[in-house]
């Protein structure tokens, strides 16, 4: 009997163990590669090692100029490239279930509420969040959906980890805004048409510009800064451009305002969807604004009904900066995959290399963290994407994934 | 152009066209995927009258002296896609009314200028079965069409031996025809479903039994009543059943509804099949599967699987794709049989299952599904592998007709998207450009 206890005690031990292990070990990986997309290049490198120690990606290079260290474990693959980057998705706030009580990409109390913080509603242990590491997405973009004028907070996370602290890697990423009829309120209520938005929007910037003033005239002294106010203290993080203003507007028209506020009060704006970016391609490469753009199969329906597959070859061609999303979706899919929607960009007009720079090292660039994530370079995260062939056709799989140097995905899917 | 003078071109156009069509066309030098038999490496697809008269290689097709000849070296050639279960065509069915609507024919709804059409068309998809929605336990009688340029919907119709319009009828269970905590006539539960569908397919048992018993005496024969007349024919497998099903137990609720009442069956989504394959093998019943890009959406489809084609298939089940249009885009219908082979199946039957299998479930597998002689000249030209995500649909012929050419810019911009592209109706009759223009 106390036997058998004991060794209930030491397999228990044992279980946390290993259920811990790959979120703290940090093991030491070689990574070995017919073709290594490293993005620091235009071209792969071909049977290339990348070695990983500590989380960090430590060398990469041919597999006849490195010597595999022998207590390195050994992955092979026939693709290898950066982990994926999702640079505009709800999932961990919009959940799979689709009930009420999992549905947290907008709340409906006020049409302007920069101070909901996506931290504060993010499942870590969404399903959504598996099935994407499952196809080598590591990293997305993620928190309050378009459909209210200001809708609140966007948090960038890794697609591994319990909580939301192991999770997370930028607290407050952007604050999400939409221009255009999902964020008309009927009845009477404001916004009730598209100036509205853009007068409340106004005001509200404003007020904060009043904020930053009154903080600036405090300089430092306690009695003296203005009463803190969580929503005029975020608008005043905008304006002081500490925050992009994330605008998702697909009508030509509604792009034009979004660039015409940003202008005004000199934010930092990143547009998101424009189905009718080729109405505007040349406002938008003047403004020097960076885009999200659709996904590609994205349903032309409603505002968005003039989007194109190939609206993402057509803002490269214009030398626009861009990244693709798998953006919100109110039914199915619940999300989509990054993946096949570059695959299809691919398909549409984007070279190979294009496409993937739309989920890895652009999209990295557009969310501020080309620095850490993006591509494979030493001293970068240990973020890493396998497949058993060309990772956009359909037939292959994704067969690892690797984030913060831990394989955290062997399905084959 | 007045609109007398539009209607002798229109004529001039369509007695062109009869005489184009009566001359063979030989298509050659692709690499033709015929579904049933081996792949042809440089092969020759003959049609002629909108039919398929010859198909074979290069050296053992003796290519008729009066036809035109196509140039198809490179491309891939495969028959014509079937999608047993779309929304194109902007259509509704059953209304708020009464959960269990049998009368209700979507063909008094179809909109066949709503450019749906067009992109099933870029798609590659050739013969539909549309369908109203599953928010009704039956929410009334689908059609299958050929996706022909139509102004009307009779352009587009199918008839059977007896000259009568083809089409189903669309069932439902699960959480969508359900209306918990409703106090009008909707189902609460789904045992309540179940009861409500068994009771009205009684009723038409009676109706059916009146009907034999009146033999040849029209004085004995019931009331007319268009919904039991839709069920005895259901009862009577002249129409079939494609039943919306998603959980694995509202698949074996199907199947026991099918046994007890002996209608036909296809079992349509089919999100938990592979829970319950060996059931639904044993039935024999068919399933035309969906293929989402994540699980979830709502409760019954959170177990969604990439892999339910292969295990179906693994099974024995006849196993088929749909598009469900639009909630997966008709332009892009090919990857659902590519992820299901990235799921596990064959690539043979994933193809299949694109033609043939759906072809089955319509009835229409003498015509369509396959590239054989005799059969419905419905092909579509590919710039490479079917399963590809490079490859792009070219050109779509329905009974030999062309209906989408990539090279047409109007075409083109159906297929990839664009500007303008939904405002306008692409009605491309060739002869009517200014019409397609909207300049009348």
């Amino acid at each position: 009997m106390k036997n058998g206890k004991l060794i209930v005690v030491w397999l228990s031990l044992l279980l946390l163990t290993a259920y811990c292990l790959p979120f703290t070990a940090k093991a030491q990986i070689a990574v070995r590669g017919e073709t290594v997309w490293t993005m620091t290049t235009n071209e792969p490198l071909r049977d290339a090692v990348v070695l990983i120690n500590n989380g960090k990606i430590e060398r990469i290079g041919l597999s006849s100029e490195i010597q595999i260290p022998a207590n390195y474990r050994v992955i092979t693959a026939k693709v290898v490239t950066p982990g994926l980057i999702d640079a505009h998705s709800t999932v961990g706030i919009s959940g799979y279930l689709n009930q009420p009580q999992d549905q947290m990409q907008i709340e409906n109390s006020g049409a302007m509420q920069p101070e909901l913080r996506a931290i504060d509603s993010y499942n870590a242990e969404e399903r959504l969040i598996e099935w994407l590491r499952g196809f080598g997405i590591t990293t997305i973009h993620t928190g309050h959906g378009p459909g209210a004028a200001v809708s609140g907070q966007t948090m960038i996370a890794k697609t591994v980890g319990r909580t939301i602290d192991e999770a997370t890697i930028v607290p407050t990423a952007m604050v999400a805004a939409t221009i255009g009829n999902s964020a008309l309120q009927s009845g009477g209520r404001a916004p009730g048409t598209r100036a509205k938005i853009i007068s409340m929007l106004r005001s509200e910037l404003l007020k904060a510009v009043d904020y930053n003033r009154k903080i600036d005239d405090a300089k430092g002294d306690a009695a003296k800064m203005p009463t803190r106010d969580l929503r005029t203290e975020m608008f005043a993080r905008i304006l002081r451009r500490e925050i992009p203003l994330l605008v998702t507007a697909h009508r030509h028209q509604d792009i034009v305002t979004a660039i015409r506020i940003a202008k005004e009060f000199n934010l930092r704006l990143i547009l998101d969807g424009v189905a009718e970016a080729t109405q505007v391609l040349p406002e938008i490469k003047a403004s020097g604004f960076p885009v999200i753009v659709h996904p590609t199969m994205f349903r032309a329906a409603g505002e968005a009904e003039f989007l194109s597959m190939e609206t993402a070859a057509k803002l490269k061609q214009a030398g626009i900066a861009f990244a693709l999303q798998s953006g919100f979706e109110g039914y199915v899919p619940k999300t989509r995959v990054v993946l096949f929607e570059a695959g299809v960009a691919a398909a549409n007009g984007l070279s190979f290399r294009d496409a993937l720079a739309t989920v890895t090292i652009d999209a990295a660039k557009i969310i501020g963290l080309d620095a850490r994530i993006g591509s494979l370079a030493p001293g970068k995260d240990a973020d890493l994407a396998m497949y058993d062939g060309d990772p956009f056709e359909y037939m292959t799989h994704c067969v690892g994934t690797i984030i913060n140097g831990n394989v955290v995905s062997e399905v084959v899917r | 152009m007045n609109i007398l003078a539009k209607c002798a071109l229109a004529l001039c156009c369509l007695s062109l066209t009869a005489w184009a069509q009566s001359k063979p066309q030989a298509f050659v030098g692709a690499r033709i995927i015929p579904i049933v038999g081996q792949p042809i490496e440089n092969g020759v697809l003959v049609i002629q009258n909108g039919k398929i008269i010859q198909i074979g290689a290069r050296d053992a097709v003796k290519i008729p002296s009066d036809a035109s000849t196509v140039d198809a070296t490179g491309k891939t050639i495969m028959p014509g896609l079937v999608d047993s279960h779309s929304h194109i065509g902007e259509v509704a069915g059953a209304d708020g009314s009464a959960p269990i609507q049998p009368e209700i024919r979507i063909l008094d709804s179809i909109n066949v200028l709503d450019n749906s059409i067009q992109r099933a068309q870029a798609g590659g998809i050739t013969t539909v079965n549309v369908m109203p929605g599953s928010g009704h336990l039956n929410s009334g009688q689908t059609l299958y069409l050929k996706v022909k340029d139509g102004r009307t919907i009779d352009d587009l119709l199918i008839f059977d031996k007896d000259n009568k319009y083809m089409g189903g009828i669309k069932f439902a269970n699960g959480t969508n025809p359900m209306r918990p905590g409703g106090t009008g006539p909707f189902p609460g539960t789904r045992a309540k479903e179940a009861s409500l569908m068994r009771e009205q397919l009684l009723k038409a048992q009676d109706y059916r039994e009146k009907i034999r018993r009146a033999g040849n005496d029209k004085t004995k024969l019931p009331t007319r009543d268009l919904a039991m007349e839709t069920l005895a024919e259901v009862l009577d497998g002249k129409r079939m059943v494609h039943f919306h099903t998603h959980r694995h137990d509202d698949v074996l609720t199907a199947i026991r509804l099918q046994k007890e009442f002996g209608f036909r069956m296809v079992l349509q989504h089919v999100t938990e099949g592979w829970k319950v394959a060996p059931e639904i093998a044993k039935a024999g019943v068919p399933a035309s599967i969906i293929v989402i890009d994540s699980p979830g959406g709502k409760l019954e489809t959170v177990e969604l699987r990439f892999e339910t084609g292969a295990i179906l298939e693994k099974a024995g089940v006849a196993v088929g794709f749909h598009t469900d249009d639009y909630i997966t885009d008709s332009r892009v219908f090919l990857r659902s049989a590519a992820l299901g082979v990235r799921g596990g199946m064959s690539r043979e039957r994933a193809l299949y299952a694109m033609t043939m299998a759906n072809a089955k479930m319509l009835d229409l597998d003498r015509r369509v599904g396959s590239l054989e002689p005799g059969k419905d000249a419905d092909f579509i030209v590919l710039s490479g592998d079917p399963l590809s995500v490079y490859t792009h649909v070219l050109q779509t012929f329905v009974e030999g007709t062309k209906v989408f050419d990539r090279s047409n810019s109007k075409d083109y911009e159906i297929a990839t998207g664009g500007f303008g592209v939904k405002s306008e109706l692409h009605a491309h009759i060739d002869c009517f450009g200014d019409v397609a223009g909207g300049n009348q």
